[in-house]
């Protein structure tokens, strides 16, 4: 009954006669210069598109030698906080959602379905509410102790038997904490209504009104986990034959598992804590990268690293030229994703999940 | 361990351990349904509420029992009921424990559809209640018509995928719409989001009891193809279940069962994914079944309603059902790791 693992092993990348299309290494590698190039555009777009129009030809003086006009202000002091938090909180999120999918073998994993969110989100209400903290670098340290803990819960609860921590426990127990921490939440927020009011607008999940002090501050932490999420895609190719033919061929199992969550935690703590929770980026992303490139991980994890600073950035430059009073970026995230999505579902052989 | 007792035509499938455990879980459903209707301002023994209920209270007590908090207690009954049948129905078709009505927006949809009225449009309960279960069928059919597929019909997992990507969009929609209310509306809306059971009367039990009459029986008709439908939809389809109309039914009526429940109680948390998780083990079954799963639903929301009431601060009762739902899901978790390697 508990059918969360995918019910078809994933294709180790040796035989690919089930993937689809663009299997050829050349191919793959171009698609990733292309993906390359796309997130300097959007990087590009992102310092020059808002409310007040900056010329691209102004953007890269502005950004190198500030010059103290009006749009160099505008880029240095706005737009390029807001675009490095788009870049780190996008390469976060999306090899967290890869790397999660990869660990539970289950399409529908992300950062808010084992309990990552959930914990961040319990400390900041706890941090606001009882410390009448109102500076973001508190709500940072705070949702990033969070999610680590709840990720520590969840994969403990996950991996208690001999068995260790099997796809569906896993997701069961991020269920089960999710559940406890959400309902705290609520019940805490619901007591103070200070608390509430700072926690309905981290909420959504924005990357303005940040400074360049926060992503100084979570940067060493997106780093770390991004270089150990990048050294573990081979192991997590031999985690995706099944526990026994991984363990077969060589690979640790439980080794990985602990590895992979240290990197999740690392990556969405780090990025919930920036930028509030983005449920939507890390489904998403990951799951089109595969249908892209197949489910070999030495491909996945580049791809989604790439691919989601890009959907996140559009996602921000379209919140803010859509709505005189701008949309928060996590909503234009989810209407964004959500279709897309749900496209690639119709499309997809449903038969691969 | 099942026995199969044959009267003339009719044969009927007798299961004595989940027979038991039925009875048993709307013993304990029934019994919190009492105290909740004994506590408040004026405690009423157990014993009183009972007499109250069968008649022969005095008129004192009859008004408090009867007018006052019966409703409460009724509402909180029937939407677990509900919620849980809802999650055992989606959660069998898309054979995944996830597939629940909470995950896959059916629940978000309902909310915004209450949201909506509650900030934009202003209107009053009986508005709420009809915006809130439009709410629901649009997401129920959005959900259904994007999962379908001219000649696959609508798969299990597709309907989950597509479910959860519609809940993360109206999620997001819920979120902003309180981001731009005032406070004080942001802060009553937030209350209403959480599952609260405060101030239920007559009208929400009503309409909600009205609605289970027609749901409930149906839900228990379509539970035997329900069942076939979880060894896979061709071993279904060989054993003479029209598997897509069935499915379609079945989303109908789940749906309904949600948008009853979400709007006579709010969007209350984890009772649809935990109550047909907590009765598969209960009775031991391989899958997931409405009758067990809706009654232990009952008694999950009666036992929080009771335990909200009770606590040092007011609460609304979703606060209690997230924690001791969430809670109870990872203890049985560390049991079954202890025993076996799951």
């Amino acid at each position: 009954m508990l059918s969360l693992a995918r019910r078809t092993p994933r294709t180790p990348p040796a035989e690919e006669a089930a993937a689809p299309p663009a299997r050829r290494p050349a191919g793959r590698w171009a698609g990733l210069g292309a993906l390359a190039v796309l997130l300097l555009l959007a990087a590009a777009a992102s310092l020059a598109v808002g409310a007040e129009h900056v010329p691209l030809g102004k953007v890269a003086p502005a950004v190198l030698a500030p010059d103290g006009s009006r749009d160099a202000l505008i880029v240095h002091e706005l737009r390029l906080p807001r675009t490095l938090l788009g870049i780190g909180a996008g390469v976060a999120l999306g090899l967290a959602g890869a790397v999660m999918q990869a660990l539970t073998r289950n399409p529908l994993a992300e950062p808010g379905l084992l309990g990552v969110n959930g914990g961040a989100a319990l400390a900041v209400v706890i941090v606001i509410g009882a410390l009448r903290a109102d500076d973001v670098l508190v709500y940072v340290w705070a949702a990033f102790i969070g999610a680590a803990g709840a990720a520590v819960l969840v994969h403990t609860i996950g991996a208690r038997g001999r068995g260790g921590a099997s796809p569906a426990r896993l997701v069961l127990a991020g269920a089960a904490v999710n559940a406890v921490f959400s309902a705290l939440t609520a019940g805490l927020m619901l007591l103070s209504p200070r608390a509430f009011n700072g926690f309905r607008f981290w909420q959504v999940g924005t990357l303005a009104g940040r400074d360049t002090a926060v992503f100084v501050r979570v940067l060493p932490f997106i780093a770390a986990g991004t270089v150990l999420a990048l050294l573990l895609a081979r192991p997590l190719n031999a985690l995706g034959l099944g526990d026994e033919a991984g363990r077969a061929l060589g690979a640790h199992p439980g080794r990985t598992r602990g590895l992979g969550a240290l990197a999740v935690v690392l990556l969405c703590g780090s990025a919930t804590a920036a930028v509030g929770p983005i449920t939507f980026l890390g489904l998403a992303v990951p799951y089109a990268v595969r249908a892209l490139v197949g489910p070999d991980q030495r491909w996945v994890l580049p791809y989604s690293m790439l691919l989601a600073p890009v959907v996140l950035l559009a996602a921000d430059i379209a919140g803010r030229v859509a709505a005189p009073g701008e949309l928060q970026t996590g909503i234009v995230t989810a209407f964004l994703g959500a279709p897309l999505f749900m496209l690639i579902v119709r499309r997809g052989r449903t038969r691969e999940l | 361990m099942s026995r199969v007792v044959r009267a003339g035509g009719v044969s009927v499938r007798w299961e004595p351990r989940a027979a038991l455990v039925c009875g048993l879980v709307a013993l304990v459903a029934a019994g919190a349904a009492v105290l909740v209707v004994g506590s408040g301002e004026f405690p009423v023994p157990p014993a009183d509420v009972v007499r109250s209920l069968i008649g022969q209270g005095d008129a004192a007590t009859d008004f408090i029992v009867r007018t006052l908090r019966l409703p409460r207690a009724v509402t909180g009954l029937l939407a677990g009921l509900a919620l849980g049948m809802s999650g055992a129905i989606f959660q069998s078709m898309s054979r995944n424990p996830l597939g629940s009505p909470d995950l896959i927006g059916f629940t978000t949809g309902s909310a915004t559809g209450a949201l909506l009225q509650i900030l934009v449009f202003g209107g009053g309960a009986v508005a709420i209640t009809v915006s809130s279960v439009a709410g629901a069928f649009l997401t129920g059919a959005g959900v259904y018509l994007v999962a379908y597929r001219r000649g696959g019909g609508v798969h299990g997992v597709r309907l989950v995928l597509v479910g959860v990507a519609a809940a993360a969009m109206l999620e997001a929609a819920n979120s902003y719409l309180i981001t731009r209310a005032e406070l004080r509306e942001a802060y009553e809306a937030a209350f209403w989001l959480t599952g609260s059971l405060n101030g239920r009367g007559w009208a929400q039990a009503t309409p909600l009891a009205a609605a289970l009459a027609v749901l409930v029986p149906a839900a228990l008709l379509l539970s035997r193809p329900l069942g076939m439908g979880e060894m896979g939809d061709d071993a279904a389809r060989a054993l003479g279940v029209p598997v897509q109309r069935t499915r379609a039914l079945l989303t109908v009526v789940g749906v309904g069962l949600v948008a009853a429940a979400t709007a006579a109680a709010g969007p209350v948390p984890f009772v649809a994914l935990a109550a047909p998780q907590l009765a598969r083990r209960l009775t031991r079954r391989p899958g997931v079944q409405p009758l067990p799963a809706g009654l232990t639903g009952a008694a999950l929301l009666a036992c929080g309603d009771l335990i909200s009431l009770h606590l040092p601060v007011a609460m609304p009762v979703g606060v209690v059902t997230g924690v001791l739902g969430g809670a109870y899901l990872a203890w049985l978790l560390l049991a079954a790791g202890r025993r076996t390697a799951a």
